[in-house]
């Protein structure tokens, strides 16, 4: 009797520990996102989407991350900061996600920057604007290139051409304004001077009443656009429209092939700054970057059909930089996977070599960016840059 | 002046858009007193057709004209399927019927079309003209001219045609049309045909320039609704006259004022129109007698 009762109780104790142990690893990691897949942002946040989605599923076939699968969670804010924020309450509360990769737009990013802090989770910014990382908040973190350094990288360009007098045209949404700020800050240090400064609505269809001001100031030598989206394409059908042939550049907040498509000829002879992503088939082999990009190219081009964006590439590169980090940190707890993204070194990405620090939770400087020129309605890198 | 001449260009283009769209709210107002929000969509689904049509690969004039003919059909429908049921309730109602279908036509957009801005390519290429130095776009020109040759088409066939007559009838008092044997049913019918045609006509013109996308038509509805209400409701000079001067007021605001104001000044205008003058410029005082 007592030996049938003790081997019982074996058997249910090893059951259990069997069922216990089981069950943990059927647990998935939720990683959420925010993204603004439809509205005047979309050709930001459609290809986030879809390289999210692609990534997700190629990380789970081989197996998850630390033996878990991922789940991707994402909402569409459609370019309204308001609804952003509504969706980050709604992950961190119902959804209850592990760490947060999203904001396609500055906007969007500095409204759910608050929910995130408080709630302690990771969350990885896809947006421009150097305010997301500067000052450093603990638990934000970005990938895409500042606007600081745009403006730095176009002012630096502008030098190079002899071309010292600028004016301005930007969009009054959060990234069109940061970077303008930034420019404004950054001019007097580069010998750069502005001339005469204009603004335009995300949502306007026409710009031409603002570039004729632009056109009637004496002295300019060249017309900066800080923006994203739709604006910067009407901008640049405008500008042609009017006549101006003074240089245009445009931010990286254009870096995509649905720009050229929507401006048009009109995109002929624009320069912007962009990250290697864009040129990964004429970068030379010796670049670290190039086997990263011309993968992700590919991956990408052949899984949605549609050319690549530095967009994209920014989504990319905040999913690799927080599985890396939760493989590191070998689980997903929130404090640890952040502790292990903030000492990220050496990532090579789409937008460049990462290495991040608790002063500097972007971890790329000048040399991510390239100047590239749109010639025959495709990305060129202008020599030297 | 050469400044000026650029902003009236550009102001006169968007306004004839306005206009159009503020003529389709004229024309279903006189027909049946309702004001129909979903006219904006209208002018979406004009542009929107014809870019997937063309995607699909069919030639340009053909995509255009499917469109006209699709949209019309939705004007149709919206008419017989969610206006004509509901014939006796009142006219709040029925412009919150309106305002229901303008919403459900924008979410079968996004998932029929999709949520991307698109293009067409412009009818007569896209090289400015120079003009007393202002540049204008040979579109804006088309879309003037497709203005003005809708404006007098619509002219003539209630001036001189019969069934132009029976609309004004239908407008001037319902009850009497009826009594003369106006099939007031198919007046109103052909109302909603007419400026859905007008509206998807107007949103053809006005992509090349202006993009199109799912979500046009909201804006593009209001400020057609505060033209044809600066113009007088109900009268289609005044709703072309209205149109054109809210053009012109945005396009001098962005100009000379900030483009950040520029969407308010219609939406200011809509204020003041209804505190100062209610009836409009062109509108008549109804006076009612008892």
């Amino acid at each position: 009797m007592r030996a049938v009762q003790h081997f019982t109780a074996t058997a249910v104790i090893c059951l259990c520990a069997v069922l216990g142990a089981a069950l943990p690893a059927s647990a998935q990691i939720k990683i959420g996102s925010v993204l603004s897949v439809t509205g005047p942002a979309s050709f930001l946040g459609d290809p986030e989407k879809k390289t999210l989605e692609i990534y997700v599923d190629e990380i789970n076939a081989k197996g998850g991350v630390n033996g878990q699968k991922l789940q991707l969670i994402v909402y569409d804010d459609a370019g309204n900061p308001n609804n952003a924020r509504t969706f980050a309450t709604r992950l961190v509360e119902e959804d209850k996600i592990d760490a947060m990769v999203g904001g396609s737009t500055t906007g969007a990013t500095l409204a759910m920057i608050p929910v995130f802090e408080d709630a302690k989770i990771p969350f990885i910014s896809l947006a421009g604007a150097i305010q997301i990382i500067e000052p450093v908040r603990k638990w934000v973190f970005k990938t895409p290139h500042t606007d600081k350094m745009a403006c730095e990288k176009i002012f630096a360009d502008l030098k190079q051409r002899n071309l010292t007098t600028i004016a301005m045209i930007s969009g009054t949404d959060a990234f069109g304004k940061s970077m303008r700020d930034q420019c404004v800050a950054a001019a007097p240090k580069a010998g750069i001077k502005i001339a005469t400064e204009e603004s335009y609505g995300p949502r306007d269809s026409d710009m031409t009443p603002q570039l004729t001001k632009i056109h009637n100031t004496a002295g300019v030598q060249a017309v900066v656009n800080p923006g994203f989206g739709q604006g910067p394409a009407i901008v640049t059908r405008n500008y042609r429209q009017l006549g101006i042939t003074l240089p245009l550049y445009e931010s990286h907040g254009v870096a995509s092939k649905e720009y050229i498509k929507l401006a048009g000829p009109a995109a002929e002879g624009v320069r912007l700054p962009a990250a290697a992503l864009l040129i990964a088939d004429k970068l030379p082999s010796s670049d670290p970057q190039k086997p990263i990009v011309v993968n992700y190219t590919h991956t990408y081009q052949q899984k949605t059909g549609q050319a690549v964006s530095t967009f994209g590439g920014h989504a990319y590169d905040g999913l690799m930089i927080l599985v890396q980090a939760m493989q590191r940190a070998k689980s997903a707890d929130k404090a640890k996977v952040r502790d292990e993204i903030e000492k990220s070194k050496s990532y090579i990405g789409t937008g460049g070599i990462v290495n991040m620090s608790p002063t500097d939770h972007l971890g790329l400087d000048l040399s991510a960016f390239h100047m590239l020129e749109i010639k025959g309605g495709d990305w060129t890198l202008v020599p030297g840059t | 002046m050469a400044e000026l001449l650029q902003f009236a260009f550009s102001g006169l283009t968007v306004g004839a858009i306005y206009a159009l769209v503020a003529l389709g709210f004229t024309l279903i107002y006189n027909a049946s007193d309702i004001i129909n929000f979903a006219q904006g969509e209208f002018v979406m689904l004009g542009g929107m057709t014809t870019v997937f049509m063309a995607m699909a690969g069919i030639p340009l004039p053909l995509a255009a004209l499917i469109a006209i003919a699709v949209t019309t059909g939705v004007g149709l429908a919206l008419h017989r399927f969610a206006i004509e049921p509901a014939r006796g309730a009142s006219p709040v109602a029925l412009i919150m019927i309106t305002i229901g279908a303008s919403v459900f036509l924008r979410g079968v957009a996004q998932i029929v079309f999709d949520k991307r801005f698109h293009s067409l390519p412009p009818l007569f290429g896209a090289d400015p003209i120079q003009f007393g130095g202002a540049a204008i776009l040979p579109q804006s020109l088309v879309v003037l001219a497709g203005a003005a040759v809708i404006v007098i088409l619509l002219w003539l066939f209630v001036e001189r045609t019969l069934l132009g007559k029976a609309v004004i009838a239908t407008a001037a008092n319902r009850l009497a049309a009826r009594l003369i044997g106006v099939d007031t049913r198919r007046i109103v019918d052909f109302s909603f045909a007419v400026s859905a045609a007008i509206g998807a006509i107007a949103g053809i013109l006005i992509t090349p320039i202006a993009l199109t996308s799912y979500d046009v038509g909201t804006l593009l509805a209001l400020k057609g609704f505060a033209a044809a209400m600066l113009g007088g409701i109900g009268s289609p000079l005044g709703a072309v006259v209205g149109g054109l001067l809210i053009g012109m007021i945005e396009a001098l605001c962005a100009g000379y004022l900030s483009s950040s104001y520029k969407d308010a000044a219609a939406f200011l205008i809509i204020l003041v129109v209804l505190v100062a003058m209610p009836q409009g410029l062109f509108g008549l005082v109804k006076v009612e007698r008892v």
